[in-house]
């Protein structure tokens, strides 16, 4: 029991991580259907602002944390721009090859500018335990915690009770409608990836905390998983894209202290065969057919 | 107040529009009728920037509105009530409403909108928690009209309202049409169902494979022979 409750505590917190990457995939694909494969890469990016951020000036969490987030916010509008913006009206496939093109580039260009060897990240958070029984909580969980469900509240109501957050829905349930009603639709998009890259940044210098290590390929394993994660909680629904977060966090502590941590990956991809195969439109999802 | 010209549309290959020409005067209510695949839709996307023409110019209020965008022909006054409703599914009746009044800043006007669009449609003020996507056709399409008339706009396009509904609710709709006209709202009404566009309407044009090929006053057009073969049946 004891262990039990222990690894729940530890995927809940790596899950949470999860799900604020998962956030970004799953308002993106609702806004424009792409499977923005850069996306695991703006969360690199947003670890490697933090890491240069703090290590020379010295400050602690909040002002990484705000660093990091606008330079993604930033960096996923002008990705936007430049690369799937004049492909709004090609075929997915071209803006979905354009999009590992756009997630190579960026690994690449990180690996040049700052090496391909890890890099250890400051510590921002106090190191320290809470003991409940046999159960052990980290300092940094609460935090990580803490933080990652302050964001999700705060986009709830940026995306329910906004202006803009209206836009977002409207845009992303019916383009033409939306435009009918004077919404400016690439004003809209625009704002959508500057949301979702901030919530990869934020979770880039989360993870860069918890692991305290970065590397420029460190986006791959978690955006595959983070997208896992919006497909199982109902790809382009937000609060499918944290429940799935966090499913998939805790499915991978389990199987790492029941099994092996070998497997755990492994599990998460069968997981993600078998959404497909039984309920395609996700978790919260509905089974509608494919608007034309 | 709404002047189109010799508009040409294509779609790839294919000519949609092909030299429509129609003026719709302040306060009228004017009809466009056509069978399915006529272009009805293509011209309303088009005069609300949805969809760019090929030649042809398009002006609202004497300002030339061919080449602008979406946003800016609605800021203009020009709304539309497009085919099939297209209600915003997964948002309340209540966001829906206020989807129409997007580009408004005038919070006291707005306000005042949303009581007359209650006044109108009671049926959305009971329902205004819930979502859209759970009302009745016949519901639904007081919402799409509730929406657009949030837009306070001058002239209302309207695609199809009758579409899918039963004769009583038909009848209830054209006579919520009737109305918003009375008040001072211009309407552009496109139609399949000939009978009862022709019998609101000022003025009308008929609309055949992207050409028009016949206009005249409401009455004119109910009593043609073409038409009554071709549109009312007989
Ligand atoms: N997006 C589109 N792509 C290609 N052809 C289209 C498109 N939309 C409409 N059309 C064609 O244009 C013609 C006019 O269509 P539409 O304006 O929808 O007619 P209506 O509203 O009168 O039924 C039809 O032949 C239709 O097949
Ligand atoms: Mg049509």
């Amino acid at each position: 029991m004891n262990q039990f409750l222990q690894q729940l505590i530890n995927g809940i917190s790596l899950g949470s991580i999860y799900a604020l990457i998962a956030l970004g995939y799953t308002m993106v694909y609702g806004i424009i259907k792409l499977i923005n494969f850069a996306h695991g890469d703006i969360y690199m990016l947003g670890a490697y602002v933090g890491f240069i951020f703090a290590t020379k000036t010295g400050m602690g969490l909040v002002p990484t944390l705000i660093v990091s987030m606008v330079f993604c916010a930033i960096l996923g509008v002008v990705i936007e721009m430049i690369a799937y913006k004049p492909l709004r009206n090609a075929t997915r496939i071209t803006a979905l090859i354009t999009a590992i093109g756009v997630s190579y580039f960026l690994e690449a260009s990180t690996q040049k500018i700052m090496g391909t060897s890890p890099r250890a990240f400051p510590a921002l958070l106090p190191k320290g335990l809470i003991k409940l029984g046999k159960v052990t909580i980290t300092y940094q969980q609460v935090f990580i915690l803490t933080i990652t469900i302050l964001l999700m509240i705060a986009l709830q109501f940026i995306v329910t009770k906004t202006k803009i957050g209206r836009a977002m829905r409207a845009v992303s349930t019916d383009t033409d409608a939306a435009r009918l009603m004077g919404i400016d639709v690439n004003k809209t998009i625009s704002f959508t990836f500057a949301l979702g890259s901030a919530l990869a940044g934020a979770a880039g210098v989360l993870v860069g905390i918890y692991y305290s290590s970065i590397t420029p390929l460190m986006g791959l394993v978690p955006g595959v998983k983070a997208f896992i994660a919006a497909v199982f909680g109902g790809i382009g629904i937000i609060p499918g894209a944290m429940i799935g977060g966090i499913l998939i966090g805790i499915i991978e502590a389990l199987v790492s202290g029941y099994g092996s941590s070998l497997y755990k990956d492994a599990v998460v991809y069968v997981i993600l065969i078998i959404i497909l195969v039984v309920k395609p439109a996700g978790l919260l999802g509905k089974n509608i057919r494919e608007k034309v | 107040m709404l002047k189109i010209r010799d508009l040409n549309v294509h779609y790839g290959v294919i000519n949609a529009l092909k030299g429509v020409s129609i003026d719709v005067n302040q306060g009228e209510i004017v009809s466009l009728i056509g069978a399915n695949g006529a272009g009805k839709t293509t011209l309303l996307h088009c005069i609300s920037g949805i969809i760019k023409s090929t030649s042809g110019t398009i002006e609202f209020e004497n300002n030339d509105i061919t080449k602008k965008n979406a946003k800016d022909i609605v800021a203009a006054g020009i709304t539309q009530v497009p085919e099939g409703r297209r209600i915003f599914k997964g948002m309340s009746v209540e966001e829906n409403l206020l989807m129409g009044a997007y580009l408004r800043k005038d919070k006291e006007g707005i306000k005042k909108d949303l009581e007359s669009v209650f006044e109108r449609f009671p049926r959305l003020k009971e329902r205004l928690k819930q979502n859209a996507e759970t009302l009745s056709g016949g519901e639904q399409q007081m919402l799409a009209m509730g929406r657009a008339l949030m837009a306070n706009p001058k002239i209302l396009l309207l695609d199809e309202p009758s579409m899918g509904l039963s004769p009583l609710l038909v009848k209830e709709i054209f006579k919520i049409i009737i109305d918003i006209n009375k008040q001072g709202t211009t309407i552009l009404l496109v139609e399949q169902n000939a009978k009862m566009a022709l019998g609101i309407a000022n003025r009308a044009y008929v609309l055949e494979t992207g050409k028009i090929v016949l206009s005249g006053t409401g009455e004119e057009l109910s009593n043609s022979d073409e038409i009554k073969k071709a549109y009312l049946g007989g």
